[in-house]
């Protein structure tokens, strides 16, 4: 945890000192801002995945959670954007690290097994990432959007036993249910590589490193799968019309 | 055995080049496969062409010159062994092998299958040292234990031949595993301590600016090392690096 | 009276090299920056002078043919490194260190370089440590020792099996911080091809650039080869496919002495040839002899039906073995020096009993260790009964443990299982302990010429003892020629510059030139390669393991007709400007059919056995030595240096008489 901190605090002072570019520079940092972020957004997942769970299991519970995280000020107005930022940082980060990195290799070998010396998930995270980045697109389309015209543009008073029913209706859909099952499935891959990975980025390898490992892949795994139990059983368990 | 060789053929570093094929026969399962490119070669001299060139030297795995890329993998399938170490019983009758040089824009190819790995002499030169004179008047050699763990880890990673299979096989031609190596090898002993900060920035420094791709941690290199360096040094890397940067 | 001064400082032994650097002449610091030094070579020797040169404050210039100095083949040793430290508290002193590498050379080395070597050694060690140099280690966190064959203390250091390789990173980093510095440029892939020679001085040399062909000349006001030893002379040996005289031989060509070629070092452990195809051969550490014992059949059918491979040598019973060096040694048993284990291998096998195809090999056998060791480590944890695998198991942990790294690599290139078959090994071409004659300077006899490493012939007269090279490279380029050659260079303070601008430039880049034009314009009738091989069986055949007059005779007749055919014949492709390995290998070939002719006809001139270089005439002939080398110290206690005189036959000899003022000269015996 400590090397957690101090990590942060370098990227924070680098960007005091040197700006984005200072990060874009040094290829350590680079692959530290990269674990970082994505360690961030590792940890809103499983936020997110608690608070689904909840739609399984008591409606309620996930009518009054929803509507903390969707009108307490915290959340919308510091929260929200931080995370934005996440993604949109770690996306950016990665496609810069994908183009210097295809960059570093101009001419490409006749013959590459990659295969045999690193896993599927391990070198194609951009192929991956993109699958996820595709999905939140689809997702903020289905939530985020209808959400912000609901609250900004519509203007309609808060309703605060609204969000159960809005949720499953989403799930009608086997075709949206399908994609939603297959993004997780690429999400999982992302989070098999990604999540381990990140601590030796930061460079944490010690005694513990095993077992943190260990539960990073549980993690990557347990997760999605969680979601894509959360959307099937939303989407056999419809409300009446 | 009789075998088709496909080989990138390149008459300098500016020229553009390609796959050329040769079929070769009387291959025995005792050569190296240097050897059996000596065979070769040996053919194309007395046909009046030229041969293939390629580096090599001590032919026992250790000085680091060769450096082909065999069948989609550095040194070959064997593990732990460098090309001129890796042998032909390896392979059967009939196989079609194709052979490139080491890819990186940091390596460019001077001629077929020879590349340019001066990138890491400049890294090494960037800080890959401990600077002590020659004075004859240091210390004692047994002045400063060093824990025996500590010494055999030190001298594990210093046992890197900067062949360059590291960045042959990295997806993203990275050169952290060799770089780390140096580093570690320097900031596991209380000799290399005293300069750790200004050396590990140095020398990543260096290594950027030579051109190298990320890490984003697939392990390959450590898979295709023929000295088997771990990649808990990148790790030790990035542990120096952050800690040095917040010094600095 | 020989024109040969060795400059030997006077007064007592122990006293010369003090005395001697404290009365030679210092360039002071301001003046250093206004002289240039050329270092050839970036091994141990070369690579640690530059360093220690750049260090002092003179500017270097070193060259190499590898693409990076940390490829030089110092960068193979296995073993160790030698040093008079007696951290094991054994009795070792810089005196003992001194008296068993005179011994182990067969007292045909010269007593004050010896000496100082000795007392420099301890140095090298704290210099590599302070370095970082990761040496083993025992539990307590101090330096831990091994001990070699021919000695009676453990003096040597080591690095696993790669103790060159972390030497030589070393040096080379310590050149590397100099290159940072702007102390020492670099220039890799170039190959020195002559050295120039201004008003009797070497002042520089011309080289090529291995990437471009341009012929470059670079000036300095004085040069250092440490450019290795000639070993490949043999084609077939442990050297790199690269190691190549050609440095030291055009030096002799302008007038350095050559001494001592014949003393070459065939190493008994090496992995035997397994056809034509082979490139080179690999050594394995003389540390196995350890554990491993070394026989033959008794009886030559059994050699046959092994040969046909009928038979396998797990199949014959002990009394059908004939562990040939426990009978003619008993006292030393498979742990005599290098020399004699492989005239006695090469006995055997000449005999008939040999074990592989070729019949040019025999075992050395692991069984007996394993089964020691077994039985060792069931006592120790208390096993009662232990079964017979058990036992195997346990006694395979532990010789995996010391020698597993040498076993894969074994295995690797055999495809056979070394814990469960004998390996086999043959003794291959190792070491050349003869080069350019030098001073106790480590002057060449051209002014400003030095020699530094095994291309020079100084310390190990005529058996180099395992462990010694690399204690020799390091001591040449730390700690000895640093100092020596500032002597040489505080008369150069004024000089200024060298201009390449010069005709003796002109003449030198002009003789280049046209000597690779020569080899290009051959009739292309056979490859070098052709003519390499060639040469390798005349060398390995009449001036290996074992020589007599007449084929000494046959060897000098052959290769200058092959030297001839060589010329007329040779096929080069390519082009002269461009990369083009097979025109390095011209040049390297074309000097080594020079070299091997004077080998043999230095071989033929000394007609004593000592050490490595054996004469069948030279035997002792009763008693119980009877069979064995004999020295001949009344008629053979020089050195021989050879002065070029065009061609090989004509090379004028002048002798180095050697003084034991120290040591009584003694018959060895291993018996």
């Amino acid at each position: 945890m400590a090397i957690l901190l101090l990590s942060l605090k370098f990227v924070l002072q680098n960007f005091e000192k040197k700006t984005i570019m200072g990060i874009i520079s040094s290829s350590i940092a680079r692959k530290v801002a990269m674990a970082l972020s994505g360690l961030f957004l590792v940890f809103f997942l499983g936020q997110h995945f608690v608070i689904n769970l909840t739609s399984v299991l008591d409606p309620d519970t996930f009518n009054s959670w929803s509507h903390f995280m969707g009108t307490n000020g915290l959340v919308q107005g510091l929260l929200q954007p931080i995370l934005i930022f996440g993604v949109v940082f770690h996306f950016i980060m990665g496609f810069i690290l994908e183009l210097k990195n295809r960059n570093a290799r101009a001419i490409k070998y006749a013959s590459y097994k990659g295969s045999t010396n690193a896993s599927w998930a391990s070198r194609n995270m951009i192929i991956s990432g993109l699958v996820v980045l595709a999905f939140l697109g689809l997702h903020f389309y289905d939530f985020w959007i209808p959400e912000m015209i609901h609250k900004y543009v519509e203007s309609h008073p808060e309703d605060a036993t609204r969000y159960y029913a809005e949720t499953v209706h989403k799930f009608e859909s086997p075709v949206r249910v399908g994609l939603y099952v297959i993004s997780f499935v690429l999400l999982a891959l992302h989070l098999w590589h990604g999540f381990a990975s990140s601590f030796q980025s930061v460079g944490f390898n010690n005694k513990y490193s095993k077992g943190l490992t260990k539960f990073a892949k549980i993690y990557a795994i347990v997760i999605p799968l969680g979601f894509i139990f959360i959307a099937v059983y939303l989407h056999l368990n419809q409300l009446p019309h | 055995m009789k075998l088709t060789l496909k080989i990138w053929r390149q008459e300098n570093a500016s020229a553009k080049g390609n796959m050329q094929t040769y079929p070769i026969d009387g291959v025995e399962g005792d050569m190296s496969f240097l050897e059996m490119l000596d065979v070769l070669n040996e053919q194309l001299i007395n046909k009046g062409e030229e041969p293939v060139v390629f580096d090599h030297d001590c032919r026992e795995g250790i000085c680091g010159s060769c450096s082909l890329q065999i069948n989609g993998e550095p040194h070959g399938p064997d593990r732990l062994v460098t090309t001129c170490q890796l042998h032909m019983r390896k392979f059967n009758d009939g196989d079609t092998i194709v052979i490139e040089p080491f890819r990186a824009k940091a390596f460019p190819v001077i001629k077929d299958l020879m590349v340019d790995r001066g990138a890491f002499d400049r890294i090494q030169q960037a800080g890959g040292y401990v600077s002590v004179n020659t004075s004859g008047n240091t210390i004692d050699a047994n002045a400063i234990p060093v824990e025996k763990e500590l010494a055999d880890e030190a001298f594990n990673a210093a046992t890197c031949i900067g062949c360059g299979a590291c960045v042959a096989a990295c997806k993203n031609a990275s050169a952290m595993l060799f770089t780390s190596a140096k580093v570690s090898q320097y900031a596991l002993l209380p000799q290399g301590r005293v300069e750790a900060t200004t050396r590990v920035l140095n020398m990543v420094e260096q290594m950027d600016k030579e051109g190298f791709g990320n890490c984003t941690n697939t392990g390959a290199c450590e898979v295709e090392c023929p000295k088997g360096i771990s990649l808990e040094n990148i790790a030790r890397m990035n542990r120096e690096y952050l800690s040095a940067s917040l010094k600095g | 009276m020989s024109i040969l001064d060795s400059k030997i400082p006077s007064g007592p032994l122990a006293d010369k090299w003090t005395n001697h650097k404290n009365t030679i002449d210092l360039v002071n610091p301001a003046n250093k920056r206004n002289i240039d030094v050329i270092v050839v070579g970036t091994g141990l020797a070369g690579g640690s002078a530059a360093a220690t040169l750049a260090e002092l404050g003179y500017n270097v210039k070193t060259f190499c043919y590898q693409d990076s100095p940390r490829r030089a083949h110092s960068i193979a040793a296995q073993g160790g490194i030698n040093a008079a430290k007696n951290y094991q508290g054994d009795g070792d002193s810089n005196y003992r260190l001194f008296y068993d590498t005179v011994k182990g050379g067969d007292y045909r080395s010269r007593e004050a370089n010896v000496y100082r070597l000795a007392e420099v050694s301890a140095n090298i060690i704290d210099q590599c440590v302070a370095q970082g140099v990761p040496f083993a280690r025992e539990y307590g966190g101090l330096l831990d020792n091994r001990s070699f064959g021919g000695v009676l203390v453990s003096r040597t250091f080591y690095a696993k099996g790669q103790t060159g390789q972390q030497l030589l990173l070393g040096a080379y980093s310590a050149m590397n911080r100099q290159i940072n510095r702007g102390k020492i440029e670099p220039f890799n892939r170039h190959e020195m091809l002559d050295v120039v020679k201004i008003d009797g001085k070497a002042r520089g040399i011309i080289a090529r650039d291995l990437v471009t062909g341009k012929i470059e000349r670079h000036s300095a006001h004085a040069v250092v080869l440490a450019t290795g030893g000639y070993g490949n002379v043999f084609f077939l040996s442990t050297n790199a496919m690269g190691s190549n005289v050609t440095a030291a031989w055009r030096a002799h060509r302008r007038g350095a002495f050559f001494a001592n070629p014949c003393y070459t070092q065939i190493h008994p452990t090496c992995i035997p040839v397994s056809g034509d195809h082979q490139s080179k051969l690999t050594l394995m550490s003389e540390s196995l002899r350890n554990d491993g014992r070394i026989w033959v059949p008794k009886k030559k059918e059994d050699a046959e039906a092994i040969r046909a491979g009928k038979l396998k040598p797990t199949q014959l019973v002990e009394t059908d073995r004939d562990y040939y060096l426990e009978r003619r040694y008993p006292a030393f048993g498979n742990l005599v020096p290098r020399d004699v284990a492989s005239r006695a291998a090469k006995e055997r096998c000449d005999a008939g009993f040999g074990v592989n195809k070729t019949g040019e090999a025999v075992y050395l056998d692991f069984a007996s260790a394993i089964e020691r060791y077994g039985k060792e480590q069931a006592l120790i944890q208390d096993l009662s009964n232990p079964s017979d695998s058990e036992i195997y198991d346990l006694g395979k942990a532990v010789v995996e443990n010391k020698y597993g790294n040498l076993f894969q690599m074994y295995e690797k290139i055999v495809d056979e299982n070394p814990y469960k078959t004998p390996m086999m090994i043959y003794p291959a071409v190792h070491y050349t302990m003869g080069g350019l004659w030098v001073d106790y300077n480590l002057q060449t006899t051209v002014e400003g010429l030095y020699a530094a490493g095994e291309a020079n012939f100084s310390d190990h007269g005529a058996n180099r003892l395992g462990a010694s090279a690399l204690m020799q490279g390091l001591a040449d380029g730390y700690f000895v020629l640093p100092y020596t050659i500032g002597d040489y260079l505080s008369k150069d303070i004024r000089t200024g510059k060298i201009s390449t601008d010069s005709p003796e430039f002109d003449q030198a880049e002009k003789d280049v030139k046209n000597s690779i034009n020569k080899l290009m314009s051959g009739t292309g009738a056979h490859s070098v390669d052709y003519y390499h091989k060639k040469l390798g069986k005349i060398m390995w055949n009449k001036c290996g393991m074992s020589r007599n007059a007449k084929g000494l005779e046959e060897a000098i007749s052959e290769i200058a007709e092959l030297r001839a055919d060589f010329w007329a014949n040779v096929k080069v492709p390519g082009s002269p400007d461009s990369m083009n390995p097979e025109l390095e290998k011209a040049g390297r070939v074309a000097d080594f059919l020079e070299l091997g002719e004077l080998f043999a006809k230095d071989a033929l001139t000394r007609n004593e056995s000592c050490g490595g270089h054996f004469r069948e005439e030279s035997v002792e002939q009763d008693g119980e030595q009877k069979g064995e080398a004999l020295r001949d110290d009344e008629n053979f206690k020089f050195v021989s240096a050879w002065e070029y005189k065009g061609e090989p036959k004509d090379a004028q000899l002048h002798k180095e008489d050697l003084v034991f003022e120290n040591i009584e000269l003694k018959t060895r015996s291993y018996k």
